[in-house]
């Protein structure tokens, strides 16, 4: 009797442990088949001409996708160039002056900022800028790319702030330094580290950012013509390339994604071995 | 002498006011007036009145927990750093109270000086930059020149310059606790205090750098006025000319007990709770 | 004891050089510097609140036109200006209800598998690919389910399913290989790595004497999961899910790839559909009239509604689990 319910115990055992890491497993494999596909398929597609030709009228065979190559760097410049002062100094404003209710109000708002869909956001950005001014634009997916990343930075800065010790903190005003010199010249550096990968998580995921795109950006047959136009970026020339019946464009959006796989997961990867280093 | 002296202990009040008297003729360089401190609701040092001597090492001892750390924080007003920290009473520099409205407890932290229990060299800064940081970051031009020279000149005087002139640009982290903590001393002399507040500044150390520690301080008593605080009795009969004993009272509000010369404290204490704790009967 | 008088006349001179005076300019530059970093954060509740109410103004149309209508009506007809959120809603619901279903007990799996289970030397490299797995780009997903999930989906899937359960409504219809399944599966993908990261941290919350409590009174690895280890870190388990469900909610270019866009309520997992966020996608650049963007503010509007009262409540069941977690330090 007790050696069956000890059987029946151990065997649950097994099978549930073995359940969970056939779990584990999935997940990884799923990983595997997405990037394996992807890789393979975007290499056998990639060539010179995809990097340094514009976008061909449709039906025609060959061109690439400088345009929206260097739409998506342009993107991913001006998002930042929003989104880190304002993440920035939020963070800063939280680990080193807000009191505690404002500190947890603030940090809620940008959790659920983070939380809220990007093309909630491009709706938005559709409303503030592109309606205003009448013209899809550069500027305004710039600013729907902002939103999106101001609250990764800003988590992430608040974050490293607080793992800098307070002992530098009161070390640095025993010296008589005052406390906007002692946060820029002592405490900042300390988390330098962790700002920055912060910052580069935030930018690869605004660089692979679709949905926000489609009705500000709005993707462009000329290329880059300044800031005040529409612009074609990477992940939107994708998403139309994939929905074309072009066998030749299909090929190009898989050329697309296997580049964006591998500049996002680049900057992950970079950030996983920055951050391993620090802790050496 | 002990004998004349514990008779004389018998009778207090006479003795008090000698000592009061003493007190007066010596210039005092900071006279704390009935200084009490809370941390939020919690009162953790009450009443305490006492003139710090100038260019003479005060050593604050007492058991744990009895607002020896409050106390100095105070006396550079870092205590309202620290969370819901504030203060009652006054403490005079220069007959001026550092608690009048409108001191600056930036420039007051120039004056009185301060190194903690715990080295803490910035992590970033080289051991160069970490001397250099108090003047850096207190003023918007200097001359490269001068900074090398104060930087050299503080770390000569912390008596660690023959260790470390090959590698002034190397972390800070990277020497030993020691060497950290005599770094944060330069780093502290480097903006020219007049008063130097040490908490507890070997707790974390080794005998030898304690030693070492123990006659840098010796040597700054030339020049700089020092108040530490230790939990080391040993350590204060070694270095300090005054001392001062705290003890928590019932209500856990640190108070002062006694206050007066190193030696009068270590053999000859007037109060019972002193005589107590250095003969180690508790604490 | 050494007196004093010998301070001499430099110290006098330098102390007096020396005022101590409150400096108003390196306090001015303190208040700049705080205060402009108070209205930098305060950028990002006004974001918030901005959203909620440009939304709504832009909105209007729609709602001054159609009121509580727009939500039970199913109808997207652009020529007649009649318009209705039912099939959206739906397919939203619908779509992350199939993900969750297949995500959860995955990532449960895979997260006690990383905290319980895995030698050491594995839990680093494991967890980072599943992270991995977040990081890629929606629109790479979608790419991949449009070219490899939904012919698979079509073809195996939907073909078994539709000859032996063809009688049961789920599983009825023509197999697209695009629709609701193949949206739920994506989705399933996509929230896989967050709910797993999430209740990873959650676990790895629980103090290890809960662990060797357990184990010490006899239980198997399993019991000492299933009966120390879960119970203690409910919440965060529920708020990890909750976040995932508001990542479901809210997503739009996989879904919009592989769902098939088409505004249909049906009772068929094989049916294409649409979802909130496609919808958007999908006609926003097409939008004409002043109510038909206000109908599709409206939409967006919702989506805001919906996944903001989600990750409320996940955030403050996260909170409240790192709260318990401070106090028992």
């Amino acid at each position: 009797m007790s050696e069956r319910v000890y059987l029946r115990r151990k065997w649950l055992n097994r099978i549930m442990l073995g359940l969970c890491g056939i779990a584990a497993a999935s997940a990884i494999i799923m990983l595997a088949l997405i990037l394996g596909y992807t890789l393979a398929r975007g290499i056998g597609a990639m060539n010179i001409n995809f990097l340094i030709s514009a976008a061909k009228p449709v039906g025609e065979v060959g061109g690439g996708m400088r345009n929206e190559i260097f739409g998506t760097f342009i993107l991913v410049i001006l998002g930042s160039v929003l989104a880190i002062p304002v993440g920035l100094m939020a963070g800063i404003f939280v680990s080193e002056f807000a009191n505690p209710k404002v500190a947890t109000a603030v940090r809620f708002a940008a959790d659920i900022l983070a939380g809220i869909p990007s093309i909630v956001v491009g709706v938005f950005a559709y409303a503030i800028v592109v309606q205003p001014m009448h013209s899809y634009s550069a500027i305004s997916a710039g600013v729907a790319l902002a939103i999106i990343m101001v609250p990764i930075v800003a988590r992430t800065a608040e974050e490293s702030l607080r793992l800098v010790p307070n002992s530098m903190r009161e070390a640095a005003l025993a010296l008589g330094i005052t406390r906007w010199r002692a946060v820029v010249g002592v405490i900042i550096p300390g988390a330098l580290t962790g700002i920055m990968t912060g910052i580069m998580l935030a930018v690869a995921r605004i660089a692979g950012e679709t949905a926000p795109l489609i009705f500000t950006a709005l993707g462009s047959q000329f290329g880059v013509q300044g800031l005040l136009k529409p612009i074609g970026a990477l992940p939107l020339q994708i998403y139309h390339y994939a929905l074309s019946p072009y066998r030749d464009q299909q090929q190009q959006a898989w050329a697309g994604a296997f580049l964006l796989i591998l500049l996002v997961l680049g900057i992950s990867i970079l950030v996983r071995w920055i951050s391993n280093r620090k802790h050496i | 002498m002990m004998t004349i002296n514990n008779l004389v202990n018998e009778n207090i009040l006479p003795k008090l006011e000698t000592t009061h008297n003493q007190h007066k003729d010596q210039k005092g360089i900071l006279e704390v007036q009935d200084l009490s401190a809370w941390y939020g609701n919690a009162l953790a040092i009450k009443h305490v009145s006492l003139t710090i001597k100038s260019r003479a090492i005060t050593s604050i001892i007492g058991p744990s927990g009895c607002g020896k750390s409050t106390f100095i924080r105070c006396l550079n007003r870092m205590h309202e750093v620290s969370h819901g920290g504030h203060v009652e009473g006054c403490v005079l520099l220069d007959d001026k109270d550092i608690y009048a409205r409108d001191v600056d407890p930036v420039v007051l932290r120039r004056r009185i000086g301060m190194v903690f229990q715990k080295p803490a060299p910035f992590p970033t800064m080289s051991i160069f930059d970490n001397v250099g940081a108090g003047l850096k970051l207190t003023r918007f031009f200097s001359k490269r020149w001068e900074i090398e020279e104060i930087v050299e000149k503080s770390l000569r005087r912390a008596a660690l310059w023959d260790e470390v002139k090959d590698k002034l640009n190397q972390s800070g982290a990277s020497l030993s606790g020691g060497q950290q903590q005599r770094l944060c001393i330069a780093r502290a002399i480097a903006v020219e205090p007049e008063i130097i507040l040490l908490d507890e500044p070997c707790s974390a150390l080794d005998p030898a750098s304690t030693l070492k520690i123990e006659d840098l301080m010796r040597n700054l008593a030339e020049q700089y006025t020092i108040v530490i605080v230790t939990h080391n009795m040993q350590q204060a009969a070694r270095v300090s000319d005054m001392a001062v004993f705290f003890m928590m009272a019932p209500d856990k509000a640190g108070e002062l007990v006694e206050y007066g010369s190193t030696s009068q404290i270590f053999t000859n204490p007037r109060e019972k709770r002193t005589e107590d704790y250095i003969t180690g009967r508790f604490g | 004891m050494r007196l004093i008088n010998d301070n001499g006349p430099e110290a006098k001179s330098l102390m007096k050089a020396r005022s101590w005076r409150y400096n108003p300019s390196t306090h001015f530059a303190d208040k700049i510097f705080s205060n402009s970093t108070l209205i930098f954060a305060m950028i990002i509740v006004g974001i918030l609140l901005s959203l909620v109410i440009v939304l709504a103004i832009n909105a209007m149309p729609a709602i001054n036109k159609f009121g509580f209508s727009f939500i039970g009506n199913s109808s997207w007809d652009a020529v007649r200006s009649v318009f209705g959120a039912l099939p959206a809603i739906f397919g939203t619901l619908l779509s992350s209800a199939i993900g969750l279903l297949i995500a959860v007990p995955l990532s449960l799996g895979a997260a006690i598998f990383l905290v319980e289970l895995a030698p050491l030397w594995l839990r680093g490299p494991a967890s980072f690919v599943i992270e991995m797995l977040a990081a890629i780009p929606s629109v790479i997903i979608g790419l991949w389910g449009l070219f490899v999930l939904v012919p698979f989906v079509r073809k195996p899937i939907e073909s078994w399913f539709g000859s032996k359960l063809g009688f049961l409504p789920l599983f009825q219809g023509p197999p697209f290989g695009v629709g609701f399944l193949a949206a739920g599966i994506i989705l399933a993908i996509m929230v896989l790595p967050i709910i797993t990261a999430m209740s990873r941290d959650a676990m790895r919350a629980v103090p290890d004497q809960q662990r060797e409590a357990m184990l010490a009174l006899g239980s198997t690895r399993w019991e000492m999961i299933r009966q120390s280890v879960l119970p203690n870190c409910r919440s965060g388990l529920v708020g990890a899910v909750i976040l995932g469900l508001g990542r479901a909610l809210g997503e739009t270019m996989a879904v919009t790839m592989v769902i098939g866009n088409s505004y249909t309520i049906s009772s068929s997992l094989f049916s294409p559909g649409s979802t909130i966020a496609s919808k958007i996608a999908n006609e926003f650049s097409e939008a004409s009239s002043g109510v038909f963007v206000g109908s599709l503010m409206e939409l967006a509007l919702i989506l805001f509604g919906i996944t903001l009262v989600v990750n409320v409540i996940a955030r403050v069941l996260l909170w409240r689990m790192t709260a318990v977690k401070g106090t028992m330090e």
